[in-house]
């Protein structure tokens, strides 16, 4: 499973930090930084509610 | 124990009634699902509308739901432009323009609408914003030359609205009854943060005045159209498009008689379940948060995001496996080029402080505290510590812990 950020879209609200903050990480410049693109399995719960909520859509998985 | 379910109808096709589908389908829900929407579009999400949409930086396509394909993996029932009319929970009958039809598990996820300003029905110019038509409506005139805009009501889509109008090179004038603008939501003195951001902008901000009526003139071709408004003391704004974010009314008026409690919203328990078989989510749906010992409706789009899907769930749950929706609110509004942010709650009474940034580079996160207690946190860009502040509301810190956390940030 691969995490792909559309950062044309990503306008920095965090919500995936809050949510699954080993992965994602909005740092003090206001940019979002994918910490791991390939996370195993077990996270795949956490990530599809990233995407959920994630206000710009900006969030994808691929398999 | 299992529930069987042959057939779940979710009225309200927007942003809760669409991840409750979403929600049915992956939680392997393999009946019939109906998503009865009165609009004509399919889902689409609604924050754009008051900025890039309205700006005409964002086309009509990139709004939707979910794409094309994963709308038809959802293998729904699709009725766009189907009005629910009335509702029996006793005998589980649901009315769709006038027709009756049987359910086993109901999802009512109708939102809202907007008040409207009395005596502008059908007044050319006039415009309230909530659904892609509106949208379109206010573009339009945006791109035929409209120079002049009054916004009624200094509320969230008023000001993306007017900020939106602003960087189109607008003149635009915002008129407030209360004081403080933004107060409800914000409390008094960062409601005035607020307001100098919009003031900075050029926007000609009226305060602790209400809009006494709207002006008007006859068109050529037999209508009236918007030219101004004249305020209740006395003073006359000119404009010739008018934006009215005064609130909005849950759409409950088709559910008269149903069976459930109505009040200012479908009333439901702590799991949102309103009646057996029937549960409510998003703009619509009043719940008891257990979080907060209180009844309360959020109009917030990640509330109708988590709601939908929790509504969905506890209808495949039995009594024993619900759980309750507890979520800390939390919303985002963008405005010029700021992004602002508030998780939890203000209180009028709250103590605020300042935790880092500066509230005069409208950088910033303030904290909201009452009596010991940490409510909320506001963040004008800092979404980071606006994120850590919500995980803070969400474990029910102290305020003193509260305190203690954000003084590491600087």
């Amino acid at each position: 499973m691969r995490v792909l950020v559309d950062f044309d879209l990503c306008e920095s609200n965090a919500i995936c930090m809050q949510i699954a903050p080993d992965i994602f990480e909005v740092r003090d410049d206001d940019f979002l930084y994918i910490l791991n693109d390939t996370p195993g399995d077990e996270r795949r719960v956490v990530l599809e509610e990233s995407v959920q909520r994630c206000p710009k859509q900006a969030i994808s998985l691929q398999e | 124990m299992t529930l069987l379910r042959e057939r779940i109808t979710i009225v309200g096709a927007s942003l809760a009634g669409y991840w409750a589908a979403e929600t049915l389908r992956r939680d392997g829900f393999e009946g019939l699902i109906s998503l009865v929407g009165d609009e004509q579009h399919e889902p689409y999400d609604r924050p754009p509308l008051s900025k890039k949409y309205l700006a005409g930086d964002v086309r009509r396509d990139q709004l939707a739901l979910g794409d094309v394909d994963k709308l038809d993996a959802l293998d729904l029932d699709l009725r766009l432009g189907q009005r629910a009319t009335g509702l029996d929970v006793a005998s589980q009958l649901l009315e769709v323009n006038g027709v009756s039809e049987s359910y086993d598990g109901l999802i009512l996820a109708t939102g809202a609408r907007c008040r409207t300003l009395p005596s502008t029905d059908g007044v050319m110019g006039v415009h309230t914003l909530r659904t892609l038509d509106d949208a379109e409506a206010i573009r339009t005139a945006l791109q035929d030359g409209a120079e002049q805009m009054v916004v009624v009501g200094a509320g969230f889509v008023g000001a993306e609205v007017a900020a939106t109008a602003v960087n189109s090179g607008m003149l635009v004038t915002m008129v407030e009854a209360l004081e403080a603008p933004f107060s409800r939501v914000l409390g008094q003195e960062m409601g005035m943060v607020l307001a100098d951001l919009h003031r900075s902008h050029g926007v000609d901000l009226r305060t602790g005045v209400g809009v006494d009526e709207v002006l008007t003139a006859p068109t050529r071709s037999g209508g009236d159209r918007v030219v101004g408004v004249r305020l209740v003391d006395g003073t006359e704004v000119s404009a010739d498009l008018l934006v009215a974010g005064i609130g909005v009314i849950p759409n409950v008026d088709w559910m008269e008689g149903s069976g459930l409690d109505l009040v200012d919203g479908v009333v439901c328990d702590a799991t949102c379940l309103a009646a057996p078989n029937v549960v409510a989510a998003g703009d619509v749906a009043r719940w008891f948060n257990v979080r907060y010992g209180e009844s309360m409706r959020v109009e917030h789009w990640d509330n109708a995001v988590q709601q939908g899907a929790h509504a969905a769930r506890r209808l495949l749950q039995t009594d024993e496996e619900a759980q309750p929706f507890n979520p800390v609110p939390w919303f985002w509004s963008d405005q010029y080029d700021r992004k602002v942010q508030l998780a939890g709650r203000s209180s009028p009474d709250a103590d605020v402080r300042v935790m880092t940034g500066s509230v005069d580079e409208h950088r910033f996160v303030a904290f909201y505290g009452h009596e010991g207690r940490f409510l909320g946190a506001l963040g004008m860009n800092r979404p980071r510590h606006v994120m850590q502040s919500k995980g803070l509301l969400e474990q029910d810190v102290s305020w003193d812990e509260a305190l203690a956390f954000a003084a590491e940030w600087d």
